[in-house]
């Protein structure tokens, strides 16, 4: 489970640190094991400008964050959203599925992580979060490409 | 010297071949099964117990006349009498089988909610309720949601920072006000076993009525709810070698006899009309509907198991267990103990946190090698919160685990911290 791609986004996490300035500030837990997550997103014409975060979690949690903010940064909402559900497809997979690298990138590393249900709400707290704000920030701000 | 006493006096390994799963491997390596705080493995003896019941026995209790049905209500009511020796209770009577120990707490908080203005169980504006800092969830959450219903103040006993009730302001938290005091009396995620005995005595001073959360002591020790002297216990069977899905309160039978009941339906009735309804005694009051009638059979067996090795001689086992895992801890740099990190009124569910490293990745790794813990907040969020941690990870042992199952942790840790560390 513990792929070098994920000790490395855990060591050292992209993008975190909470910053200005945002559209929305979401606060998502794990109510099992105290995993939490703060995350603020701006959109700007209809594509993601920044993500900035800050939590405390398990390896999984956090490295996970660190790679969606990577994925989800510069591209179009609607890209990014995509990018989410394919995410979330690998991750109830439990194992089952090839993940396509063009698409999840460093993502492809959480494939094991799949076949440990008890751990997958750990790897979609951050996307979830994410998901969650930029829906807000699209809605409140009539910001998106649709 | 304690553990020379326990190594010599207690044959763990005759334990251990009752218990089927202590046989397997997990990733190739042995189980070490240190999660049993949270729930226990079944000897064969109980699990041949609800077998045989449930093949030979069975039926529907207290519903008909014929020989399954008397049987079954036979050995349902002889359960109820198993337990009450179990407890020391003075009389079967007090018995009441729920589904778990969640039930428990919450048929008291229903009950007392459902009590008519003026009852001595019902509350208001003005009376209080107290527990502590270091509940689980199921005797927190009820307590908060009646006070919320009825307009009563809940407070609660702090901790002190090495694991301990901070009792330096009881007179004040426990007053003419408090209703109830409701406590635990080993605590599940620190380890901690409370002095009942200040506790019930500050309640009597006030007219207080005392609920000693039993769910990690009874297991563990043995209980005289008696020489406790407190007016409710509860405890629950899956964390004593019988099943899920049966937990008991015990209350003194003057108060089940004057409590309103909790759930309505069957079983729990005396005159039923459209108009209305009477209910019958204690503990049938409240146990409305089929209860758990195999389980029931099961937990009796559980007690027969317990007693039959001896809590007295479970309890120094674990203790020496206890003692082995505090001591290696101590001696292993960057982890600390979040509870008690003496011996002294403990019992064997020891939190610890290892520098750097978060506790669902201790507990995958450990996994890794065999080793079940617990992680997360136990169900206890306050107390992560009070020590400033988002979870810790929890071994806790029982009557099988042993002194080099100990030491498999105490390496598994050192891997670790080896892993994360690099």
């Amino acid at each position: 489970m513990y792929q070098e791609i994920i000790l490395d986004h855990y060591k050292n996490p992209h993008h975190k640190g909470l910053r200005e300035p945002y559209d929305v500030e979401v606060h998502h837990v794990n109510p099992t094991c105290g995993d939490e997550v703060t995350l603020r997103v701006k959109v700007v014409d209809g594509v993601v400008e920044d993500v900035s975060y800050d939590g405390q979690g398990c390896s999984i949690s956090q490295a996970s964050t660190s790679v969606m903010t990577d994925l989800v940064i510069g591209k179009a909402v609607d890209e990014a959203m995509s990018t989410g559900e394919a995410f979330l497809e690998l991750m109830q997979s439990r194992g089952q599925l090839e993940p396509d690298e063009d698409v999840l990138e460093d993502g492809i590393a959480f494939a094991g992580v799949s076949r440990y249900p008890a751990r997958v709400k750990c790897a979609l707290l951050g996307w979830m979060a994410w998901k969650d704000a930029t829906a807000q920030a699209v809605a409140t701000t009539g910001e998106g490409s649709a | 010297m304690s553990t020379l006493l326990a190594a010599t006096t207690y044959d763990v390994a005759a334990v251990r071949a009752d218990f089927p799963v202590l046989g397997r491997e997990i990733g190739g390596k042995p189980l070490v099964y240190l999660d049993n705080a949270s729930s226990a493995h079944k000897p064969r003896q109980v699990l041949d117990a609800e077998r045989a019941f449930v093949e030979q026995h069975y039926s529907n209790v207290h519903r008909g006349v014929h020989t399954l049905s008397q049987e079954a209500t036979d050995a349902y009511e002889a359960s109820r009498e198993r337990v009450a020796r179990f407890l020391h209770a003075p009389d079967a009577h007090e018995v009441v089988f729920t589904k778990n120990a969640t039930e428990a707490y919450n048929l008291v908080a229903y009950s007392f909610g459902n009590a008519a203005a003026g009852s001595r169980f019902a509350l208001g504006p003005g009376d209080e309720v107290c527990v502590t800092e270091m509940e689980h969830h199921s005797n927190l959450v009820p307590w908060q949601m009646l006070c919320e219903r009825t307009g009563a103040t809940l407070r609660w006993i702090p901790l002190t920072d090495d694991g301990r009730l901070d009792l330096a302001d009881l007179e004040s938290l426990v007053n003419e006000r408090t209703k109830l005091l409701a406590f635990v009396h080993v605590s599940n995620i620190l380890g901690t076993e409370n002095p009942v005995d200040v506790l019930v005595a500050r309640a009597r001073q006030v007219g207080a009525l005392t609920l000693l959360d039993g769910a990690q002591s009874a297991p563990h020790q043995p209980v005289d709810v008696t020489a406790l002297g407190v007016d409710f216990f509860v405890l629950t069977g899956h964390k004593m070698l019988a099943p899920s899905g049966v937990g008991v309160l015990w209350g003194r039978r003057e108060l089940l006899d004057a409590m309103p009941p909790f759930m309505g339906g069957g079983s729990m009735i005396e005159v039923v009309r459209m108009t209305g309804s009477t209910y019958a005694p204690a503990p049938e009051r409240f146990e409305a509907g089929t209860p758990v009638i195999s389980q029931a059979v099961a937990l009796a067996a559980a007690c027969d198991y317990l007693d039959g090795v001896g809590l007295d001689r479970i309890a120094a086992h674990e203790h020496a267990l206890t003692g082995r895992l505090l001591d290696g801890v101590r001696d292993l740099p960057g982890v600390s103990v979040i509870g008690p990190d003496t011996l002294e009124k403990r019992g064997a569910a020891v939190s610890f946190a290892i520098d750097g490293v978060h506790p669902h990745d201790v507990g995958q790794s450990l996994d890794e090698l065999g080793i079940a813990v617990r992680v997360g907040h136990h169900c206890a969020a306050p107390v992560c919160r009070r020590y400033g941690v988002p979870a810790t990870t929890r071994a806790s042992s029982y009557l099988y685990n042993t002194e080099a199952e100990i030491d498999v942790l105490l390496e598994g840790i050192v891997t670790v911290q080896r892993f994360w560390g690099r």
